[in-house]
C-alpha cells in the first residue's frame, strides 16, 4: 500500500486549510473526519471573521487588531502567532472573497464589515448570520477541487483513536476506526495535523456541535502531548438553554446593535415589549459607556451573572436577560443576520424582530488546548515555512484550530477564531511539509512492527470495551459531568467548589470502569466509540478542573471572586498607583501559560513564561 | 440551569421509531415513550432515549443510531422521516407534530443502520458539476472582483444549502439505484455560475449537467422547493439552469460544425 505522505485529523476551518495547502504544494493527504467535512462544527460559527481592512475610515490597521486580541486575551495569548495572524487576515479575506465566499456587500460593491465585541471598529467580515458555514463551504468545494484531482483522499465517519509513535517517540501516523464497519487501520504519515476542534462536550450541553467531545485532544494528551491553559473556557452571554444543546445567539446581534437589558424593576410580570423604556435597565451600556453591549465576552458574561444571581435582577427573577433588536428595522435584520433569528423563531417560537430574547451565557469554546510552537522571524511574526509551527512537543504531530492553545490566551474575541483556524491551517501545512523535508526516516521507513502494535493495541481496547456490561449509562454520565463541569467551572469559579469538582471527577473515572457498552453489535456502534471518548472527556475535565484550581487570580474568563483586584481609585486604572502595584504583582506571578503534561493517571501541572515581543502586558479595562 | 425557559411536564412523548441493525437484517418499528420537556424536539427525545435505552414495552434495547451535529439546523445531518415527511430532526418541535411521533431513514439512500444513511452520491454529484471556483492558488491576490449587493444576496441565498438532502427524498424521480443528481446539484450550478469568477468556468458546470443524471432526468414534479428547510428557491434554479443547458446544447452543436470544418481544412 501506497502511504499518503499526511494525515489531517478534523474537517472544520483549520485541517481543511491545512489539507488545501498541502495539496496545493502536491502533496497527498489523508482527511480523517468523524462526520462529512461539509458538517463540521465550524458551520456554527455565525457572526464572521476579522480583518483590520480599514473601509470605513476609522483608521484601523492590523497593529490595533493585534492590540485589541492581545488585550482581550489578557496579555495569555502567544504574540507572535496573533500578530502574524493579524497581518495575514485581510489578505485571508480576499481570498476567502476569491473563492466565492457571499460576504455582505456595501452599495460600491466592496465587503461590508460590521462591528463585534472587543473592538472599536468595524472589522467583522460576514456572510449574513451564517458566516462559519459559508467559509467551510468554500474551504469544502477547493478540497472537493483536489479530491477530484486525486490528491486528496477523504475518510469521512472515521474516528481518529491515537498515534503510531516510532521507537524514537515520534509521530510516524495514526490509528482511526471506520464508525460504520468499525474496522480499525493505521495511516502511516510523515505528519499528522490534529485539526479536531473544542471540547464543549465535555460541559455536556454548550453551544457546541455534539461531535466535539475533545477526545483527540484528551487521546493527544494522555500519549504526551502538552495540554496548555485548559482552564480558559469562554462561557458566550448570549445563548438559549436547550435540553439537547445550549443554542448560541451571535454576537453580531450586537454588533449590529442589540441592546442587553433586564427590568428595573425585581420579577416584573408584564412580558418585556410591554415594559416602557424608562423602566429598562441596560446595564452593560451604563457600566461601559464606551464599549457598551460589545465588551469582550468574558465581561459580558460576568455581569450577567452578576445581575442575575448576585441582585437577583433576572427577567422574571430567573437566570435570564434579554437581549434586544426590536429597534431595528426588520428588513435591515434580515439583510445581516436572518440566520440567526430564525434559530431563536424555529426553536423558541417567538419572533425576535417583535419580541426581545431571552437568553443566558452558554459553554463555547477553549481558548486552551493542545500546545504548539512557533518559529518566530525578524518582525515577531512566524516564519512561513518553518517546521517549528503549530508543531505539539511530539515531532510529527502537529495541531490547528480550537484544539491549538495559542491564539487566544485568556479570552477570545468575536470573530478571531474563523481567523485563528484559517490562518493556522496556512501555517500549518507548510510547516509539515518542512518537517518531513527535514526528517528523512519517514513513515515509509518505519518498521510495520509499530503500525501493527499501534493496531493491535487498539483492536484489543475495543474487544474489552465491548465487553462492559456495568450498570453505568455513559450518555447518562456525561449528562451529569457536564452539571458539574457547568456549574463549577465556568463563569465565577470558588477553590473548594473546584476541589469538590475534582473529587467528583475522580469518582466518574472509577464509574467508568463500570459503563454499559449498550451495543454489541458490528455496525455503525456509536455507543462503543462513545465509551471511548468518555474516558477522553473525563480526562480533559480533570485537566481544565485541575489548572483552574492552581491558578489563584483572576484573569480573561478565569475568574474568582475571592482573588478579584479591588476596584481602581479613578476611573482610568493606570492612574491609580496602588492599583498598578496590585495589578503589576498579580501578572508577574500568573501571566504564564499553564502546561499539563499526562504524568501516572495525574495532570503535572507547570507553567512557562510568555515572551512579549509585541505588546507589554496592560491592565485591561473597557471603560 | 433554571432558566426563564424551561420547566418539566410529566406527559409523556410517544415514538414509533425503525430499528435495523445493518441492510442485511430485516427492519422493524420499536415503540418508545420519554418523558416530555418544553421546548423537546426530536433530537433532545433520541437522546433521552440514549441515556435510559428501555422501549415502550420496558424492554432493554440498544440506543438508536442517527446522524446529527450542529444541532441548529446549519450542517444538514440530522434529516430523516419524521411523521412521513422528510426534514431536520433538530428543528422538528415535539410540540408540534401529532403522536405517535414516527421515525424513519430517508428512503432513497443506503441504509446504514436504524436512522443513518449514507449521502455520498450528493457529494459526488457536486463533483461531477464541478461546485467549485477555478481558485488559482491560495496566495494574497488582493479582493475578489465587486458584487452589487442584490446579487450578493441572491447567492447568498443559494449557498445556504446544506446537502441535507430533503429535496433529493421528496423527487419522484430519484431513486436509489439510479444517478439522478437532484436539485440541490443544480442550484449550486446556478449559484457558482453567477458568481463573476465562477462565471469563467459555467460551460464546464453545463456540461456537468448534461452528463448521465444530469437535467434532463427532472420531472418537473415542484417537490423539492416544497421541503427545503433553508427555503432556497430550487424550481427557480432548476429552471433558469434547463435555459443554460439548453443555450449550451445549442452553442455546442455550432462549435462542433466549427470543429468539424476547421479539421476538414480549406476547399
Amino acid at each position: 500500500m501506497a502511504a499518503a505522505r499526511f494525515t489531517v485529523v478534523g474537517g472544520g476551518l483549520a485541517g481543511l486549510m491545512t489539507t488545501i495547502k498541502l495539496a496545493e504544494a502536491g502533496q497527498q493527504v489523508d482527511v480523517l473526519s468523524i462526520v462529512p467535512v461539509k458538517r463540521s462544527h465550524s458551520v456554527c460559527a455565525q457572526g464572521g471573521i476579522n480583518g483590520a481592512v480599514n473601509t470605513k475610515g476609522e483608521g484601523d490597521s492590523p497593529d490595533i487588531h493585534v492590540r485589541d486580541t492581545l488585550r482581550g486575551g489578557d496579555f495569555l495569548a502567544e504574540q507572535t502567532s496573533v500578530k502574524g495572524m493579524c497581518y495575514a487576515a485581510p489578505g485571508i479575506i480576499y481570498l476567502l472573497d476569491r473563492m466565492g465566499v457571499t460576504f455582505n456587500r456595501t452599495s460600491e460593491g466592496l465587503l461590508d464589515f460590521r462591528r463585534f465585541g472587543g473592538t472599536l471598529h468595524h472589522r467583522t467580515a460576514f456572510a449574513g448570520a451564517t458566516t462559519g458555514q459559508q467559509l467551510l463551504y468554500a474551504l469544502d468545494e477547493q478540497v472537493r477541487r483536489y479530491e477530484a484531482s486525486g490528491l486528496v483522499n477523504k475518510f469521512e465517519y472515521w474516528e481518529w483513536l491515537g498515534m503510531v509513535k516510532d521507537g524514537e517517540g515520534k509521530c510516524i501516523g495514526s490509528v482511526a476506526m471506520d464508525l460504520r464497519t468499525m474496522e480499525i487501520r493505521t495511516f502511516p504519515a510523515d505528519a499528522v495535523m490534529l485539526a479536531t476542534g473544542g471540547p464543549g462536550i465535555v460541559y455536556g450541553r454548550s453551544t457546541n456541535s455534539v461531535i466535539n467531545t475533545g477526545s483527540a485532544a484528551g487521546r493527544a494528551y494522555l500519549e504526551g502531548a502538552i495540554y496548555a491553559n485548559g482552564e480558559f473556557i469562554q462561557v458566550h452571554p448570549t445563548s438559549i438553554p436547550g435540553e439537547d444543546k445550549l443554542r448560541l445567539i451571535s454576537e453580531s446581534i450586537r454588533g449590529e446593535g442589540g441592546r442587553v437589558w433586564v427590568p428595573k424593576k425585581k420579577a416584573d410580570p408584564r412580558p418585556g415589549k410591554d415594559i416602557p423604556e424608562g423602566e429598562r435597565w441596560y446595564f452593560l451600556e451604563e457600566k461601559y459607556p464606551k464599549y457598551g453591549n460589545l465588551v469582550p465576552r468574558d465581561v459580558a458574561s460576568r455581569e450577567i451573572f452578576y445581575v442575575c444571581r448576585e441582585l437577583g435582577m433576572g427577567v422574571g427573577g430567573k437566570d435570564a436577560v434579554y437581549l434586544d433588536i426590536t429597534h431595528i428595522p426588520a428588513p435591515v435584520l434580515d439583510a445581516k443576520v436572518k440566520g440567526v433569528l430564525e434559530i431563536y423563531e424555529k426553536f423558541v417560537g417567538d419572533d425576535p424582530r417583535h419580541v426581545p430574547m431571552l437568553i443566558w451565557p452558554g459553554m463555547h469554546y477553549s481558548m486552551g488546548g493542545l500546545y504548539v510552537t512557533f518559529d518566530p522571524g525578524p518582525n515577531n511574526e512566524p516564519v512561513v515555512g518553518s517546521p517549528k509551527n503549530q508543531a505539539t512537543n511530539i515531532p510529527g504531530l502537529y495541531a490547528s484550530g480550537e484544539v491549538d492553545y495559542a491564539y487566544h490566551g485568556a479570552n477570545r474575541l468575536g470573530a478571531n477564531s474563523l481567523l485563528s483556524c484559517i490562518y493556522a491551517g496556512q501555517i500549518g501545512g507548510p510547516a509539515m511539509i518542512s518537517y518531513s523535508k527535514n526528517s528523512p526516516s519517514g513513515a515509509a521507513a518505519a518498521s510495520s512492527k509499530f503500525f501493527d502494535q499501534a493496531k493491535s493495541q487498539w483492536t484489543e481496547r475495543f474487544e474489552t470495551l465491548r465487553k462492559m456490561s456495568g450498570p453505568e449509562n455513559p450518555y447518562e454520565m456525561n449528562r451529569q459531568l457536564g452539571e458539574l463541569m457547568t456549574a463549577n467551572v465556568t463563569v465565577v469559579r470558588h477553590n473548594d467548589r473546584l476541589k469538590q469538582t475534582l473529587d467528583k471527577i475522580q469518582q466518574f473515572k472509577e464509574r467508568w470502569s463500570r459503563c454499559n457498552v449498550l451495543d454489541t453489535s458490528n455496525n455503525a456502534n456509536r455507543a462503543l466509540s462513545y465509551v471511548n471518548q468518555l474516558w477522553n472527556m473525563l480526562e480533559l475535565a480533570h485537566v481544565i478542573t485541575y489548572g483552574a484550581l492552581l491558578r489563584d487570580e483572576c484573569r480573561g474568563a478565569h475568574y474568582k471572586p475571592e482573588l478579584q483586584l479591588p476596584e481602581p481609585k479613578t476611573k482610568d486604572p493606570r492612574e491609580d498607583p496602588e492599583w498598578m502595584a496590585a495589578w503589576r504583582a498579580q501578572t508577574d506571578k500568573w501571566r504564564k501559560t499553564t502546561i499539563a503534561r499526562y504524568n501516572k493517571g495525574m495532570p503535572e501541572i507547570s507553567y512557562e513564561p510568555i515572551p512579549t515581543p509585541v505588546l507589554p502586558p496592560e491592565p485591561r479595562y473597557y471603560g | 440551569m433554571d432558566t426563564a425557559h424551561g420547566s418539566a411536564d410529566r406527559a409523556q412523548v410517544r415514538f414509533k421509531i425503525w430499528r435495523q441493525e445493518s441492510p442485511d437484517h430485516e427492519g422493524r418499528f420499536e415503540d418508545f415513550r420519554v418523558p416530555f420537556h418544553k421546548g423537546a424536539n426530536v433530537i433532545s427525545c433520541l437522546m433521552q432515549i440514549q441515556r435510559h435505552p428501555v422501549n415502550a414495552e420496558g424492554a432493554a434495547t440498544t440506543p438508536v443510531i442517527w446522524d446529527s451535529n450542529c444541532l441548529e439546523e446549519v450542517c444538514g445531518s440530522c434529516t430523516m422521516n419524521i411523521n412521513g415527511r422528510a426534514r431536520m430532526a433538530c428543528s422538528s418541535l415535539v410540540e408540534k407534530l401529532p403522536q405517535p411521533i414516527v421515525l424513519e431513514p430517508l428512503h432513497k439512500f443506503p441504509l446504514v443502520r436504524d436512522l443513518m444513511v449514507s449521502r455520498q452520491r450528493m457529494f459526488d454529484a457536486l463533483k461531477q458539476v464541478k461546485a467549485w471556483i477555478n481558485l488559482d492558488g491560495t496566495y494574497n491576490l488582493g479582493p475578489g472582483p465587486r458584487q452589487s449587493p442584490k446579487d450578493q444576496q441572491k447567492m447568498y441565498v443559494l449557498s445556504t444549502c446544506m446537502t441535507c438532502a430533503c429535496c433529493l427524498e421528496a423527487c419522484p424521480q430519484i431513486t436509489k439505484d439510479n444517478k439522478f443528481i437532484g436539485a440541490a446539484a443544480i442550484s449550486q450550478v446556478r449559484l457558482f455560475n453567477m458568481n463573476p469568477t465562477g462565471k469563467l468556468n459555467a460551460e464546464e458546470r453545463l456540461h456537468g449537467l448534461m452528463q448521465e443524471g444530469g437535467i434532463q432526468d427532472c420531472g418537473k414534479a415542484q417537490n423539492c422547493v416544497e421541503v427545503c428547510p433553508k427555503e432556497i428557491p430550487l424550481t427557480t434554479s432548476i429552471a433558469a439552469m434547463n435555459r443554460d443547458v439548453t443555450k449550451q446544447l445549442i452553442k455546442d452543436i455550432f462549435s462542433a460544425d466549427e470543429q468539424t470544418k476547421e479539421a476538414s481544412g480549406p476547399g
